[in-house]
């Protein structure tokens, strides 16, 4: 139960807002951040602190694409394929991902590492191909940089590859 | 290349400037707030900010002081702003800068709207997506309510403001002001009919206003340096200040660029980001993120200000230019912007839920070559019951890239079609036809 584990946390979520119901997505994070995703038993017990029906509360989780309401692999490889990104060469990107973990768009490696998902813009498009892996944004990709992102996260489970505050163009770096 | 002042960047094009707090205050960061709390009315505030000619730079360029001024003015309870960091228009990735390298200017922004609209509770909705930029917004809030910018009595003044960060999860049409508030509100994100208006029947059913990062960035520096100086930058008196333009697609040097309103696209795409990637030619370019109607080599001289871009027609709307080089097949870019919006139609209404993917649908079929002439008035006929008749922009949105593209390259429509018609032609008769 998220009680048991996070009360101090639903508590400061809550306090936010003068409506509870504002705190439905929060909490739906706080569900899928400690399981992976966000399962029935998470629902009804956030019905329950919200003092919302169930179904209140899975129409609004269904609404959006951020929430897994089934599990996803250790690393969810999010390729952007928006117009943006495919006139640079996310098709491309796809293709890569596809032959190396040899998994097709919505599928899981075995292992359950990694699940590979096409999804439109997010916001990126001048550092396009791009993908998302979790919270962290890859930018620019090649196909070496894809490589050496794919043994990063098998090794030590992020990249230091990944992108930092954004700036594009780069700013200049020293004083 | 000719250079012009920053604005909003000229923080973060400093060397090293990583957005804290102290960074932020050696730059002169809540001078702004210092001035106006406790020493300038609230009335004063919007007053500056109309004369200044400000326009919302999230897409529909609405006077942002007019804006304000819609709140009832004797209405005694809560009032909110919001800030709209959702930013999800296709082509669009400036805000995203302006919150990972000077979250303080918005933070700041945001405290100047709240107390010129008498709001003491603003929420910053970003999307999901950015958790690196929901982080650093959460830290700054948190260096700013220990220095005593955001919470109770601010600087001493009697003034409480407080500043809470609130997650979108991958919806597009949050972006629409109404729509985000529903989603605020824990609920799906399907845009409101209007009337009544956010002003009046905001979040929670209070006075609300819902500003885009990007037009309360510039809030501390019109407060600062006047409305007069704001309304010289630019192309007055409509368009006024800077923009921070996204550049992406085939060009040399991508990325987001800050200069006034006015210049010329050419300028814009062969000055300040570089000009092509190659030898091929610009074929086409998109003005204004994927809502806005394809444009050609014909329109680099237009000016990217409100006005130019409409009569060119087409919109300025968030400010993405997205360009195509030769070669880049149309019809294919615009299936490509179809399925985005098919894939975001938040299902409120027939014409979008249903027209975008009948549209999608079409499009397939022609890029596959399994067209045939009658789509192309099928499409235009859809698209024609789309536009205008959703509650939200969504539905004239999604039509512009077929619209645009079937205007200037229908060219190219006909010629898969009729490599269609070729192919039909040489098609084995199934088995057991009957003449």
């Amino acid at each position: 139960m998220l009680k048991d584990t996070h009360q101090t946390e639903i508590d400061e979520i809550l306090n936010r807002y003068p409506v509870k119901r504002s705190a439905l997505l929060p909490l739906l994070y706080l569900a899928q951040r400690e399981e992976g995703y966000v399962t029935e038993a998470a629902m009804q017990e956030i019905a329950g602190i919200l003092k919302l029906t169930p179904p209140q509360v899975y129409e609004t989780a269904t609404f959006y694409t951020m929430l897994n309401l089934k599990p996803v692999g250790k690393f969810h490889l999010q390729v952007c394929k928006s117009l943006m990104c495919a006139l640079v060469g996310s098709d491309t990107v796809i293709g890569w991902i596809g032959t190396k973990l040899g998994i097709k768009p919505g599928q899981t490696t075995p292992d359950k590492l990694f699940t590979l998902s096409i999804v439109e813009c997010l916001a990126a498009c001048g550092t396009g191909p791009m993908m998302q892996v979790n919270d962290d944004y890859y930018e620019r990709l090649t196909e070496e940089k894809l490589d050496r992102i794919l043994a990063d996260l098998r090794q030590t489970g992020t990249s230091p590859l990944k992108t930092g505050p954004f700036m594009w163009p780069e700013p200049a770096n020293k004083p | 290349m000719k250079t012009y002042e920053p604005i909003l960047l000229k923080n973060m094009l400093q060397p090293g400037y990583a957005g804290s707090l102290p960074e932020y205050e050696r730059a002169g960061g809540y001078q702004a707030l210092r001035k106006v709390l406790g020493k300038v009315t609230p009335a004063e505030v919007t007053a500056v900010v109309m004369k200044s000619g400000l326009r919302g730079r999230g897409g529909a360029g609405f006077p942002t002081g007019v804006k304000w001024g819609f709140l009832p003015k004797d209405y005694q309870g809560p009032r909110y702003l919001c800030c709209n960091a959702d930013e999800s228009e296709p082509g669009t990735f400036k805000d995203r800068q302006l919150i990972e390298r000077d979250p303080h200017q918005i933070l700041e922004g945001m405290l100047l709207a709240c107390y010129a609209i008498g709001a003491a509770s603003s929420y910053i909705y970003i999307r999901g997506e950015f958790v690196l930029g929901a982080k650093i917004l959460e830290a700054a809030i948190k260096e700013a309510r220990a220095a005593g910018y955001i919470g109770k009595n601010i600087l001493g003044t009697g003034v409480s403001i407080d500043i809470w960060v609130h997650r979108g999860a991958g919806a597009y049409i949050c972006g629409e002001e109404t729509a985000l508030l529903e989603s605020l509100e824990g609920k799906r994100g399907l845009p409101r009919v209007k009337p009544p208006f956010p002003a009046t029947h905001g979040l929670y059913n209070k006075p609300t206003v819902v500003n885009n990062v990007e037009t309360l960035a510039n809030l501390p520096h019109i407060m600062n340096r006047g409305a007069e100086w704001f309304a010289s930058i630019g192309s007055p008196p409509k368009s006024t200040g800077t923009r921070v333009f996204c550049v992406s697609g085939h060009v040399a040097r991508p990325g987001n660029y800050e200069v006034p309103m006015g210049i010329t696209f050419r300028e814009l795409i062969y000055e300040q980001a570089g000009g092509m990637r190659s030898e091929k030619p610009l074929k086409a370019f998109i003005p204004g993120g994927a809502s806005a109607p394809f444009l050609t080599p014909d329109h680099l001289d237009v000016k990217l200000d409100f006005e130019s871009v409409a009569l060119a027609g087409s919109m300025l709307g968030s400010g993405g230019v997205t360009v195509m080089e030769e070669g880049t097949d149309m019809v294919w870019a615009a299936l490509r912007l179809m399925e985005f919006f098919y894939h975001e139609s938040c299902g409120k209404c027939s014409p979008c839920r249903e027209g975008s993917s009948w549209l999608v649908q079409i499009m397939r079929r022609i890029v596959n070559k399994r067209g045939q002439m009658a789509d192309l008035e099928t499409l235009t006929d859809l698209c024609k019951n789309i536009a205008g008749r959703t509650v939200c922009a969504f539905g004239d949105a999604e039509v512009s890239p077929i619209l645009s593209t079937l205007k200037h390259w229908r060219h190219e429509y006909v010629t898969l079609i009729h490599a269609a018609e070729a192919a039909n032609l040489i098609r084995p008769e199934p088995a057991g036809a009957k003449h």
